[in-house]
């Protein structure tokens, strides 16, 4: 079983479960807002590795989280190992222009 | 001339509960199997359809979340259903999932009884939300636009809304 999330002191990895629709993020928003708001995480990055199917629920999580962080002063979104598939779902939501892609 | 066309269709009525959209999405995906779609179409179809099942469950029905979801044994349905005494009624709003396909062409439409849409010129807007509040993207509808080959949209407020999604395979 693998963590969803793995945390440095204000930094956090978190792992995108296999499928991310609007089910799945109720969950994962208030996991991350908890990171962001009691325990100091300023930078996100989304790890896409098992994701298979995301609709447009994903793209509200990610925009919802970056802008969470602009109302604590900034910090950073990213999203790294996108399949393809994801990959095409980000650019049709134009989320390039708010996320970074992160090289591996 | 043999022009014999081939068809098939289905009806699913499921409660308007968030967990039932990898449900809806992944029926019609097997639904759709015979007609040997590629990888690409199937994952197309599935996006289109978990974005309007998820608004007839957060728009239509305005279910935020499934924390209601309890059901009393009292409602069942007794004595001449046989061997299912304990079946429960349909007390939920119901999401219905209308597949069929004629030849090549894939008909999907997802219809709700819920609240409606007022003005479904503004709901298709690319980014426009009623519901910012639930980080919803505004992005359902331009998703089902993009990834199926035609969309329409009907509504009566008070009434409900039918959508109904083509696409060629």
């Amino acid at each position: 079983m693998e963590l969803n999330y793995c945390k440095t002191t204000d930094k956090v990895i978190y792992n995108m479960p296999q499928e991310v629709d609007h089910h799945t993020a109720r969950h994962i928003s208030m996991e991350l807002d908890h990171l962001i708001e009691s325990a100091g995480i300023r930078n996100i990055i989304f790890d896409m590795k098992r994701t298979t199917f995301m609709d447009s629920s994903g793209i509200g999580i990610i925009i919802g989280r970056s802008r969470k962080l602009k109302y604590y002063d900034g910090g950073s979104v990213k999203v790294k190992n996108m399949s393809e598939r994801i990959d095409l779902i980000f650019r049709s939501a134009g989320l390039y222009s708010i996320v970074e892609r992160e090289e591996v | 001339m043999n022009n014999s066309t081939i068809t098939n269709h289905i009806t699913v009525s499921f409660d308007a509960f968030s967990v039932n959209e990898a449900f809806a999405r992944t029926t019609v995906a097997i639904f759709m199997s015979e007609l040997n779609p590629t990888l690409d179409q199937i994952d197309d179809v599935k996006t289109a359809v978990s974005e309007a099942v998820t608004n007839a469950i957060i728009h239509g029905y305005e279910v935020a979340d499934d924390d209601k979801r309890t059901y009393c044994i009292d409602d069942k349905v007794s004595d001449n259903t046989v061997g299912c005494k304990n079946q429960i009624k349909n007390k939920y709003p119901q999401v219905v999932l209308n597949c069929s396909y004629e030849g090549r062409e894939l008909t999907v439409e997802v219809i709700d009884k819920g609240v409606g849409i007022s003005d479904i010129k503004q709901a298709l807007e690319p980014l426009y939300t009623s519901k910012p509040q639930l980080e919803r993207s505004g992005m359902g509808f331009s998703f089902m636009a993009a990834f199926m080959d035609e969309l329409s949209v009907s509504s009566v407020p008070g009434h409900g809304t039918r959508v109904i999604m083509k696409k060629k395979l």
